[in-house]
């Protein structure tokens, strides 16, 4: 569960000892593959300290797995990749030095990213100075996207699309109903940090286009505990659409109070809910509840070393046991999908030169178990759809786009 | 600005919100009474103005939750989290606390400040920095017009429970030798010395108890809210503006202003957004300081 | 001893200057340690040298980086349009309308923080003893919840300034001279200050605050203003640092108040309460443990800072100079100076 456990497991199966910095050797193929390493700052402590540990799962499972398979070929010589973390505690500020940190004294030249937007968008300008290639899995802000970054990556979507496809969804239940999408009524309440409120704008901007009328917009404080007063007047309002976005604590608390309160709105979308395992916590409560998603273990992707996604699912819950009675939270693939991005583009580069491996990331074309990668110039991938999945029965379920809709939308809620 | 107003609006259009904000603050104002009630002893007794308060609330909360995940009822969890915090307090009273009591105020509040933040990590080292709550199960009570005033019995029972808790506690310090031990000892403690209590068996018993208090508060708080490990600030801010607003030495008042805090925020919360929650609560913790200090300069006296 | 001091500071200015060449690789890192020596220092104006100890001071290091930014922002850009925009559109700044715009924010952030301080001061001072503290700590985390929640200046998503002008490595030696700079001038006004008749009588309020009063103190003002001057630099320093990070947000970078917030408390108690040197050894102490072991012990860090603190403050409270003191008072110990006017001059 806790941070002893993930450590023990990391320590056992990678030699990750490293990153605690007692010991400064190469796992135990040092002997015929050289390392690769690669440095990262992620939330150990502070508020997004449970992903940040997802994350960091998905870095080191894809080490692992990479060596499995035959380590990175670069140029006819075998590498493996092995990673420097430090704990940047969830602040900013301290993730910027441990950027600099990275760079200056611990010669890294390849970077992997922080968990959330607010810290890659710390992180990004130093990595951007220091022309130091990163590759986050974590940070989905559009505003990451608009600074002309060179050297930043990210295999995720962006985080505008995370829940406007509820609101797109829910424009087609209304003409279903014979009734136009202007008369749909949504309330948003999202948390107060830059990851909530890109959300928050992808899902104005949509409704905005729908002609939908945002009819409760409110912010959810760092501490959260207790949504009672916003779900009071959700009762009152009685919204279409609900819209909540958290991180974890976000996701249980909303799921947990809507099953207390008795909140029967048509359509409810939260993120994060296999992160906060909100099935397994509150079980029926969580019944017929949208959760967006960057991917999910039972669409049809595939790659050689992680093999289908349902696959990586099955490999991921081996290597960490502690997530057996979990749904694998996407933000763990998405971590793994990184380093892929990384292995890939040194082989294609034939060199370890950053800068030819930053060339080589921005021509990737990869077809990994978490979807399709290719990066705009801009830096995010451009290649993958999010997708929106609903609890029905304890089991997440596809039902948009309808693509890759395994599933039909229950609807209306309850 | 319109949305304030218009929430305002609801209040009136629909009188029944009222209720329902009453009942909801009483609920979790409740929880905060209890651990503000344990503050109120330690703040009375022996001076020290414990700022770990809401990690013991959380740590008693992990208690129950540990023990709920090995199977152990949820209910069972509030005497357990009483028993193991029980020892945990009294630890740090003979760690660390025994030593801040006779030094000035400043090296109590920082000394628990740093305890706070080691409670708060050890936890997350510990447990993990999901949000963890147990579900009951049990049904919800809908009040009121159409069901509206919605009551979950789990919250419910955690509101008998800690009220009997906080009855209970005034009772021992009305009736038992140790209770009237303790408050001697708070009226004047070289008289009590002098009259033969042992006054460092009576902090120890104190502290030991108040950390107890916010445990079984905290066993409560897991079968009905959430818990995380750095939630504990939440629960020290609270502690702090009820002892404050109640005085020392008033415990049924604590009560009665932990009720009062309690649905004060949620009107707060209902208002301003959700959003302003942590800011109203300090906001009110100023506000009870600076009429504590005119009600004290009226007795040309200064607040220390 | 009276010819060596003016070669001790020599010396020691000429390592302030060489220190960014000698450790390039620190650069940013031994930036970070003046703001924690100029943090300490302030700290112990009110802490250490008047017995007021506020554990709100960072409010004015959150106010003075927001302030600084919007100023900076406002004399090119409308504020709420350029912190809304973070889904599009950029926003490109001269060499020059950046050196003004911080240049001028930095002064605002100074000045408008001072007169934080002196307002809040008014009621912040009435209270003594930990309802100080306590006081000062609510007023800070409420400046941050209010600011977080305030969409003009971003609200949660918090400000991106835009990037220093020019070669890099120049922009990370800018901002270490700056802060240096800062830091020294603190230092000699200080060292000044902490002569003058001035300081006699906040030192008087530390010792009896009832006394001071009936002796004719206007205690108020002397707090007031002690409290103003430490604002004026918090402010500047927090201005720098939100330049120095591009990017910020309230609640984990601005406002944090249990982390730098507390930080200065611990190195000032560290080095030694109420001594010109104490704060500035201490905060050397704590940033050099901290950042020598801190990203080691991945999150056992924070169980080490508690620990740290409640050590700190239980056995240890008079610090690295009270120890110093106590051993070797011949050396450390506190001089009795005859005649004011003649600073530093031991009596014989």
């Amino acid at each position: 569960m806790g941070i002893f456990k993930t450590v023990g497991i990391s320590l056992a199966a990678t030699g990750a000892l490293l990153a605690s910095g007692l010991v400064t050797a190469s796992p135990a193929m040092a002997e015929e593959c050289e390392t690769i390493t690669l440095g990262a700052a992620i939330s150990l402590t502070g508020k997004y300290a449970t992903n940040g540990v997802h994350a960091k799962n998905g870095y080191e499972y894809a080490f692992q797995k990479i060596k499995d398979n035959g380590g990175i070929m670069v140029a006819g010589k075998c590498y493996n990749f092995s990673a420097i973390y430090y704990d940047d505690e969830s602040k900013g500020d301290r993730g910027a030095t441990l950027a600099e940190r990275l760079i200056n004294q611990d010669n890294i030249q390849y970077m992997l990213g922080p968990y959330s937007s607010g810290l890659t968008k710390a992180i990004a300008p130093v990595t951007e100075q220091y022309k130091i290639p990163m590759v986050e899995a974590e940070g989905a802000s559009r505003s990451l996207f608009n600074k002309g970054y060179k050297y930043l990556f990210a295999v995720l979507s962006t985080s505008e699309q995370y829940l406007a496809s509820a609101i797109t969804l829910a424009a087609e239940q209304a003409e279903k109903e014979g009734k136009d999408p202007k008369s749909v009524r949504v309330a948003i309440a999202v948390e107060n940090d830059p990851f909530s409120l890109d959300i928050r704008a992808g899902v104005q901007e949509d409704a905005k286009k729908y002609g939908m009328q945002v009819i409760l917009d409110e912010k959810l404080p760092r501490d959260l505990s207790d949504m009672s007063a916003i779900l009071t007047k959700v009762k009152l309002l009685k919204p279409d659409v609900l819209i909540v976005s958290g991180h974890s604590k976000g996701a249980a608390t909303a799921v947990r109070q809507i099953g207390e309160q008795g909140i029967s709105v048509p359509m409810i979308a939260v993120t994060h809910c296999e992160a906060a395992d909100v099935v397994g916590n509150f079980g029926d409560a969580a019944n017929d509840i949208l959760c967006s998603t960057q991917w999910a273990e039972t669409l049809s992707y595939e790659d050689p070393i992680f093999g289908t996604a349902a696959e990586y699912e099955v490999g991921f819950k081996e290597a960490f046991p502690e997530y057996t009675d979990k749904t694998v939270p996407y933000q763990t693939a998405q971590a793994s999908a990184a380093v892929y991005v990384f292995k890939d583009a040194f082989e294609r580069a034939g060199t370890l030169d950053k800068e030819a491996v930053r060339d080589a990331i921005s021509e990737t074309d990869l077809a990994t178990f978490y979807g399709q990668i290719r990066f705009s110039e801009a830096g995010n991938n451009i290649a993958k759809p999010m997708v929106l999945r609903q609890i029905q029965d304890g089991k997440y379920n596809v039902v948009a786009p309808s693509e890759f809709a395994s599933h039909k939308l229950n609807w209306p809620r309850n | 600005m319109d949305q304030i107003i218009g929430n305002i609006g609801l209040l009136f259009e629909f009188p029944v919100v009222n209720l329902k904000i009453i009942i909801d603050g009483i609920m979790i104002g409740a929880l905060f009474a209890l651990s503000a009630y344990g503050l109120a002893l330690v703040w009375g007794v022996m001076n020290v103005k414990n700022l770990a308060q809401g990690d013991f609330v959380i740590a008693g909360g992990y208690v129950a939750w540990s023990m709920a995940n090995v199977g152990i009822h949820p209910f069972i969890g509030i005497p357990a989290a009483f028993v193991v915090m029980w020892g945990i307090g009294w630890l740090t009273y003979k760690l660390v606390i025994k030593r801040v009591i006779e030094r000035d105020l400043f090296t109590s509040l920082l000394a628990t400040f740093g305890l706070a933040i080691m409670f708060a990590q050890i936890l997350n080292l510990m447990f993990g920095s999901d949000t963890q709550s147990i579900d009951l199960g049990y049904a919800t009570l809908h009040l009121g017009p159409g069901g509206f005033i919605d009551v979950p019995i789990s919250k419910l029972i955690g509101v008998v429970v800690a009220l009997s808790l906080a009855f209970g506690v005034i009772l021992f310090m009305k009736r038992s030798r140790m209770g009237q031990a303790i408050r001697a000892t708070a009226q004047d403690a070289r008289a009590a010395r002098v009259l033969g209590i042992d006054t460092d068996k009576v902090y120890a018993f104190t502290f030991s108890l108040n950390s107890a208090i916010c445990g079984a508060a905290g066993a409560i708080i897991v079968m009905a809210w959430v818990i995380q490990p750095f939630y504990g600030i939440t629960y020290s801010v609270r502690a702090f503006v009820i002892v404050t607003a109640a005085g020392l030495g008033n415990l049924p008042g604590v009560i009665a202003a932990g009720l009062g805090i309690g649905a004060l925020e949620q009107y707060g919360a209902h208002i301003f957004g959700i959003g302003y929650q942590q800011a109203i609560a300090v906001l009110l913790l100023l506000l009870v300081l600076f009429i504590r200090l005119l009600q004290q300069r009226r007795n040309r006296q200064v607040l220390q | 001893m009276t010819v060596l001091r003016p070669v001790f500071y020599l010396a020691l200015l000429a390592f302030i200057i060489a220190a960014p060449f000698l450790l390039p690789d620190f650069r940013t890192q031994l930036a970070t340690l003046w703001l924690f020596i100029i943090l300490a220092m302030t700290w112990d104006m009110t802490g250490g040298q008047m017995g007021y100890n506020s554990l709100g001071n960072i409010l004015f290091y959150g106010a003075g980086m927001y302030i600084a930014a919007v100023v900076g922002i406002s004399i090119v850009y409308d504020v709420g349009e350029y912190t809304n925009a973070f889904g599009g559109g950029t926003y490109k700044f001269t060499p020059t309308q950046y050196f003004i715009g911080m240049g001028l924010g930095l002064l605002l952030a100074g000045v408008l923080s001072a007169a934080i301080a002196w307002i809040m001061g008014y009621l912040l001072f009435q209270f003594r003893g930990p309802y100080f503290a306590i006081g000062t700590l609510g007023a800070a985390i409420a400046a941050g919840e209010l600011v977080s929640n305030w969409e003009w200046v971003g609200g949660g998503q918090g400000i991106a300034l835009p990037v220093y002008p020019g070669d890099f490595d120049v922009g990370k030696l800018f901002f270490y001279y700056l802060f240096a700079v800062m830091g020294v001038i603190l230092f000699i006004f200080l060292r000044w200050f902490y002569t003058t008749r001035f300081a006699a009588a906040i030192n008087a309020i530390r010792d009896d605050e009832e006394k001071a009063e009936a002796m004719g103190i206007h205690t108020l003002r002397y707090k007031l203003t002690t409290w103003a001057i430490a604002a004026f630099f918090v402010g500047i320093a927090g201005g720098i640092s939100g330049y120095q990070l591009i990017h910020f947000e309230p609640l984990e970078t601005a406002f944090q108040t249990i982390n730098l917030g507390i930080f200065m408390v611990v190195c000032v108690l560290l080095g030694g309460k109420g001594t010109l040197w104490g704060p500035i050894i201490g905060a050397i102490l704590f940033h050099v443990v901290k950042e020598v072991t801190w990203n080691y012990l991945l999150g056992w860090q924070w169980v080490a800072l508690g620990a740290l603190i409640v050590v700190t403050v239980v056995y240890f409270q008079d610090g690295l100079m009270g120890w110093l003191a106590s051993k070797k008072p011949e050396w450390f110990g506190e001089r009795v100076i005859t005649k004011p006017d003649v600073a530093g001059e031991p009596a014989e």
